[in-house]
């Protein structure tokens, strides 16, 4: 039935993306959440390789992730219902808001719903974390962890640009698989 | 035509914004404000204080404002349509290229190193908005723990480590508390 699969999807993006604030690795954690955990539509593994791939293409990674998500799921249809689904809530939320955003921006209330929301993201963000970090210690590879360490150092104290991070994984990748072929 | 210049415009913010969020800023400002000059200064510091406060991609959003300041709901929809549609194309074809060369060895040990790859930027990802909600970093003085923040973080990460709660129904729960405890207790910081 992929007319109801489709509405999923539709459905699912509206909701996570309506809850997305805060950029591209909190909707990718959402999304794992929905996609991984509770549908079972792919697996962990997947789940981080298109997350690679949608933090390397040009554009903001919430609407790339739903691309190659709805592709995944539902070919072209999926991604157009997935697209529309993730873009539907900005365009909404920002539209209204636009024609009273002195009084929104300036508003209390709004300030400190948001500041506990945050908390809450960042709650839910770790979470995920310790999930991910312990699935890379089951492996029980000094490489993956080393890996693992020296990107996480590279992003967090050195600031550097995750686009370079990517690429040098993808580098090591193919040299490693050019080394055991010489072997 | 006003359609036409906004969904051109905003095609150069999606296909030179690699990386996303705050990389987009510097970009979606010498498009629109400088060389358009669709926006005044004000104008696009409030779009990045809205783009904070409100949920979605900061280009989505940032199309968004400027569409509807220039040509209201029509021209929102326009320049939304242009900074997707770069990754629409461009996605897609890598979507296809993964699922058509997955098998092959060489790719599936790229896709193992990549993934720890991976994992670190959401934990680095993570551990940023981490820090910035419960550590305050005031010039000349000492970094400190703002309490009622990290109140709701553990009680959150409890909630969903623990009870397996929504993440949604966690974050929501977390802003309506946080706001209650500000609303009792007003000295709070």
């Amino acid at each position: 039935m992929p007319n109801r699969k489709m509405l999923r999807l539709f459905v699912s993006m509206l909701y996570i993306s309506a809850f997305t604030f805060g950029g591209g690795f909190v909707i990718i954690t959402l999304m794992k959440r929905k996609f991984v955990d509770e549908l079972k539509w792919i697996e962990e593994q997947e789940m981080l390789d298109l997350t690679a791939l949608a933090q390397s293409a040009p554009g903001a990674v919430a609407v790339n992730a739903a691309i190659l998500l709805g592709w995944r799921s539902a070919g072209l249809a999926g991604t157009i219902a997935a697209v529309i689904g993730t873009v539907l809530p900005p365009l909404v939320i920002l539209s209204m808001i636009s024609f009273f955003y002195a009084a929104f921006a300036a508003n209390p209330y709004i300030a400190l719903l948001l500041r506990g929301m945050q908390a809450g993201i960042a709650a839910v963000i770790m979470d995920l974390v310790c999930d991910l970090i312990r699935s890379i210690l089951r492996e029980k590879s000094i490489i993956s962890s080393l890996l693992l360490i020296v990107s996480f150092a590279a992003a967090f104290f050195y600031k550097a640009d995750p686009v370079y991070i990517i690429l040098v994984a993808i580098i090591y990748g193919i040299l490693n698989e050019l080394i055991r072929k010489l072997q | 035509m006003i359609y036409l210049k906004l969904f051109f415009s905003f095609i150069q913010v999606g296909l030179f914004s690699i990386g996303g969020g705050y990389a987009a800023m510097p970009l979606i400002r010498s498009q629109i404000v400088e060389q358009r000059g669709w926006l005044t200064m004000a104008e696009f510091m409030n779009l990045i204080t809205i783009a904070e406060m409100t949920p979605g991609p900061i280009t989505v959003n940032a199309a968004t404002f400027t569409g509807i300041r220039i040509a209201g709901i029509g021209g929102a929809i326009a320049a939304t349509l242009g900074c997707i549609f770069p990754s629409l194309i461009l996605v897609s074809m890598l979507a296809f290229l993964y699922y058509r060369c997955q098998k092959f060895s060489i790719i599936q040990n790229m896709l193992a190193s990549l993934r720890p790859a991976v994992i670190a930027l959401i934990s680095s990802a993570g551990l940023s908005i981490a820090r910035t909600t419960l550590l305050t970093d005031k010039e000349f003085s000492s970094v400190s723990l703002r309490l009622p923040d990290a109140a709701v973080f553990v009680t959150a990460f409890i909630l969903l480590r623990k009870l397996k709660w929504n993440p949604i129904l966690t974050m929501l729960l977390c802003g309506f508390s946080y706001l209650l405890l500000h609303l009792l207790v007003p000295v709070l910081p």
